[in-house]
């Protein structure tokens, strides 16, 4: 059955809400501002009673999948177990019902949150300073490039380059080219690892920084790191840290201990704030001290009585976003930390690369493994057996659906052909993984002996495979009246 | 020790490690160098108990002055508005809110077409036909407007109005300093965007013309003045809404706008200390190709059945990698979900009479405040839910005044230009009582 959209199930006069009352005398609308800024039809909008809009709404969530429903295993996007302690702290009135221009003696349970939360992060990471605001990871990256821009400049140099490994998230160059860079793509060794000598070919005077995953995408700590940083500081450059894969590290190693000059985080990531289907999240981005006093505008601190706000910063990069970053996410990070704790933090860590690294092992027999070794958080499985049988990666991923699993990232890292790359992280049980391996060896099975089954999946969902050729093709973007 | 969140026990650990033949899970963190790794534990504070991380967290959220308990007249880019109850109840359903981005589109049909529906929406609100899936705020669509006016017209100036938002100015030329776009003020005059200057600084080196409606202080812009002369230039009109305002106001994409962007935080999202918001984004179809961030399409399945993807993927950072159109990957889904269930709550003939309530309310207010000596209204302008007064005496004072009465008072503007010093901004949204504004009257008439 196709499902409605709401301006489908509209009915002229029906309605969900009661609108506030005119308490004040009131006046002709066309008195207070003439006719010709007036619209002269009423927005276009739903019209349903508050009983068609729940069940619309729970009718759409039916057909969605979270890390509620079940196992997640998105290489690189660690998709843990969001606390639902944390929803109820950020709802709590004192955060959500505070206005972000209030005086500051209003707010200060807010600003010591932040405080706080900026330490325990730069205590993390082996940072100097850390700075909330970013929105989201992309949004931290580009921050990040802003402040090593500015901190050459104020060195008198216009350095031009940033080298990005072609193991690296889309982000990274994207975010490099928005602040203004040239990119340069350094190749990875056979470990997966970076390439010296071709790391040592890009390192000159016009080289910004290098930006890094560690361990990368690959899920492969990149050993060769303090040689790494030694070069590129020599170069005169900065060593940038993609924060995506902290989850592996955190409570066991600091990027800051590894000579990283600037590191942004995913707090919904490695600090469990939900992904909300895309979004919010939140990049707070950290830095070594010679990049500090270029932080964006305001930062927070402390005096002896009082939490405040400081925009008085010259050197600043200035504003990257409205008032002060995502507080509510960072609101649920803050609550994670405090519930995990220096010991729990280690254990995420732990557990999340023995569940990894208990992944790996019991599937390489099944699927190929083109870096054997141990892995972090993640690792990557190529669909090159299956493919000979014509299934692919993707087929694999919709076969998953089938059995009730959220696929693996697929087709990345783009140096593994049929790529699949799997993050179980710490909040998954034993039990379930072994379920999971069990689907994957059936799922192999099922490519030698069926493999029509394999790339007909899905069967199960509500929708089968969508034609994505010609949504792109011929794009329709909002509904109109016409359209069926 | 166990942990809530970690449901391997020691037996499951020991299992496991036999399983990969090794004894213990620091010989997996060997690959880190040894000097690498954290000899000594981090600086941070034991665990919690939920009990003790409730009791701890609402000792924060009580050292904070809440909108709940006092009536707030303060809005400049973030307002008090009421939202109904089904509003979270529906969004924060955790199918949604602990989904990760719909790229399996077969087990995400929910979001994907509750995202659908808020383009649609915002489509409607706007009168522009593509909209994308969110920004994170209105000052970053604000300046992604800006940056894909230049890519869409290969030139690297814009003019801005005065008058916009002092943080969207703020974020707007960090975006520019980054892709080298030269950002030209157009001045205000009398508290709106100078057209006499704007005609004379507008050449075609220009790729857009920057306002906001209403404008920073409250404004309302004539859009279709500013349309042509930057038609006129063959540059891109950008207009940053108060969606709210719409309600009543005629649409920018009618009055010439290329691109209409705004801060979507009225449309069904709490105050929360600034974010996360969402940026709200729409433009014409022949910059489809240009948008930045995601966008839902409707497609068929192989069955012929409706659905929905994401679309037009090629201009975006996953793919097109440094050619992209935008960095932009997380976005603002869930806030923009909140900001459809809205709308859908409000409904058709809600939202005009919430705008209607809105203007009602806060003409009320300027009409008293009017009437007594002492208080100035420096700027005679049209203006929808938000305004500017003037008083004798320093605005830190008068807002002392109003929170000994449990009133949060206006935006004190002296703090983003000197000029402007004695100058209060003032919103007054649906939710502010005549007993509350006539309250807020007389304390300020007390106090000058």
């Amino acid at each position: 059955m196709t499902q409605s959209l709401i301006f489908e199930i509209s009915s002229e006069n029906r309605r969900a809400s009661t609108i506030p009352k005119v308490d004040v005398p009131a006046q002709q609308v066309d008195k207070l501002i003439p006719a010709k800024y007036l619209r002269t039809q009423p927005v276009d909008l739903p019209e349903v009673s508050e009983v068609d809009l729940v069940r619309h709404y729970t009718a759409l969530s039916s057909r969605n999948f979270g890390v509620d429903n079940g196992f997640y295993p998105l290489g690189s996007c660690t998709m843990k177990y969001n606390p639902k302690i944390n929803e109820d702290m950020a709802n709590l009135a004192g955060f959500a019902n505070i206005h972000p221009y209030q005086e500051q003696n209003t707010v200060q349970g807010a600003l010591q949150l932040m405080y706080e939360l900026a330490s325990d992060l730069a205590e993390i990471t082996g940072m100097e300073q850390v700075s909330l605001q970013p929105a989201a990871g992309a949004h931290g990256e580009w921050t990040g490039l802003m402040m090593i821009r500015a901190y050459h400049e104020s060195r008198g140099e216009e350095r031009k380059k940033v080298l990005i490994p072609d193991t690296a998230h889309g982000t990274n160059p994207a975010s490099a080219a928005v602040a203004g860079f040239d990119i340069v793509t350094i190749k990875s060794n056979e470990d997966g690892g970076v390439d010296l000598d071709n790391l040592q070919q890009h390192l000159d005077n016009q080289v910004a920084a290098l930006m890094l995953t560690n361990p990368g995408t690959l899920g492969i700590f990149e050993k060769n790191i303090t040689q790494i940083a030694g070069l590129v500081h020599q170069a005169g450059g900065l060593l940038y840290y993609d924060g995506a894969n902290l989850n592996a590290i955190i409570g066991k190693a600091r990027p800051g201990d590894m000579g990283f000059d600037v590191v942004h985080l995913n707090l919904h990531k490695t600090f469990a704030t939900p992904h909300g289907g895309g979004g919010p999240g939140a990049g707070p981005v950290g830095v070594a001290k010679h990049l500090v006093p270029f932080l964006p505008v305001p930062r927070i601190e402390k005096d002896e009585d009082a939490y405040y706000l400081n925009y008085d910063l010259p050197l600043s990069i200035g504003k990257v976003k409205g008032f002060y970053g995502n507080f509510g996410v960072l609101v649920r990070a803050y609550a994670y930390i405090k519930s995990m704790g220096r010991e729990g933090l280690q254990a995420v860590a732990e557990n999340a690369v023995l569940n990894a690294n208990y992944l790996m092992h019991s599937l390489k027999n099944y699927y190929h493994l083109p870096f054997d070794q141990t892995c972090m958080h993640e690792f990557v499985l190529s669909a090159t057996n299956q493919k000979k049988n014509g299934v692919r990666a993707l087929d694999i991923a919709k076969r998953l659906l089938d059995y009730g699993y959220h696929p693996p990232t697929i087709y990345f890292p783009l140096l593994v052909d049929e790529a699949m790359m799997i993050e179980p992280t710490e909040t998954e049980s034993k039990e379930t993984l072994d379920q999971f391996i069990k689907t994957m060896l059936t799922i192999a099975q099922e490519a030698e002996d069926n493999p029509e089954l394999v790339n007909s999946a899905p069967q199960s969902t509500v929708i089968s495979r969508l034609d994505e050729v010609s949504a792109a093709r011929k794009p329709i973007v909002t509904w109109k009246p016409d359209i069926e | 020790m166990g942990h809530r969140f970690i449901p391997n026990t020691d037996k499951d650990r020991i299992a496991m490690l036999k399983d990969l033949g090794i004894d213990s899970v620091d010989k997996l963190f060997e690959v880190i160098p040894e000097g690498l790794r954290i000899q000594d534990a981090l600086h941070i504070n034991d665990s919690m108990t939920e009990d003790e991380l409730v009791s701890h967290m609402n000792k924060l959220a009580n050292r904070n002055t809440t909108t709940d308990n006092n009536a707030i007249f303060l809005g400049a880019g973030a307002y008090d508005h009421f939202i109904p109850s089904v509003v979270k109840h529906l969004a924060f359903r955790s199918e949604f809110y602990t989904a990760y981005t719909p790229y399996q589109p077969e087990i995400s049909q929910g979001i994907l077409q509750a995202i659908f529906e808020y383009q649609t929406m915002i489509s409607n609100l706007t009168g522009l036909e593509v909209v994308n899936a969110s920004m994170y705020d209105g000052q970053t669509a604000l300046a992604e407007a800006a940056t894909m006016a230049c890519a869409s017209t290969n030139r690297k100036k814009v003019l801005v109005s005065e008058a916009i938002h002092p943080e969207a100015n703020d974020t707007l030329r960090l975006y520019c300093k980054g892709q080298s776009i030269e950002v030209i003020e157009i001045p205000a005059i009398n508290g709106e965007t100078d057209l006499t200057e704007l005609a004379s600084l507008i050449t075609e080196e220009f790729a857009a013309v920057i306002v906001q409606y209403p404008n920073f202080f409250g404004g309302i812009e004539d859009l279709q003045t500013i349309a042509d002369v930057a038609h006129s230039k063959k540059a891109l009109f950008i207009v940053s809404v108060n969606p709210i305002a719409l309600g009543l106001l005629q649409s920018p994409g009618e009055l010439g706008a290329d691109i209409v962007v705004g801060e979507g935080q009225p449309l069904g999202n709490s105050l929360s200390f600034g974010g996360p918001y969402l940026g709200f984004f729409a433009t014409s179809k022949q910059f489809m190709r240009k948008l930045p961030g995601r966008i839902v399409g409707q497609t068929l399945d192989g069955n012929g059945k409706r659905g929905y993807v994401l679309t037009l993927q090629a201009r975006e950072q996953h793919i097109r990698r440094e050619k992209a159109t935008s960095n932009i990957c997380s976005n603002q889904a869930l806030n923009a979900l909140l900001a459809a269930i809205y709308l859908a709550a409000i409904g058709k003939q809600g939202f005009a009479e919430l705008a209607n309530v809105n203007m009602q309310k806060a003409h009320y207010l300027s009409e008293r405040l009017k009437a007594i000596k002492g208080i100035e209204m420096p700027y005679n302008m049209l203006f929808f839910n938000e305004f500017v007064i003037k008083l004798p005496v320093e605005i830190g004072y008068a807002n002392q005044k109003l929170r000994e009465q449990n009133i949060i008072g206006g935006y004190d503007l002296g703090k983003v230009d000197v000029a402007l010093e004695n100058h209060m901004l003032i919103a007054v949204t649906e939710r502010r009582t005549k007993e509350q504004m006539d309250q807020f009257v007389s304390v300020l008439e007390a106090c000058i």
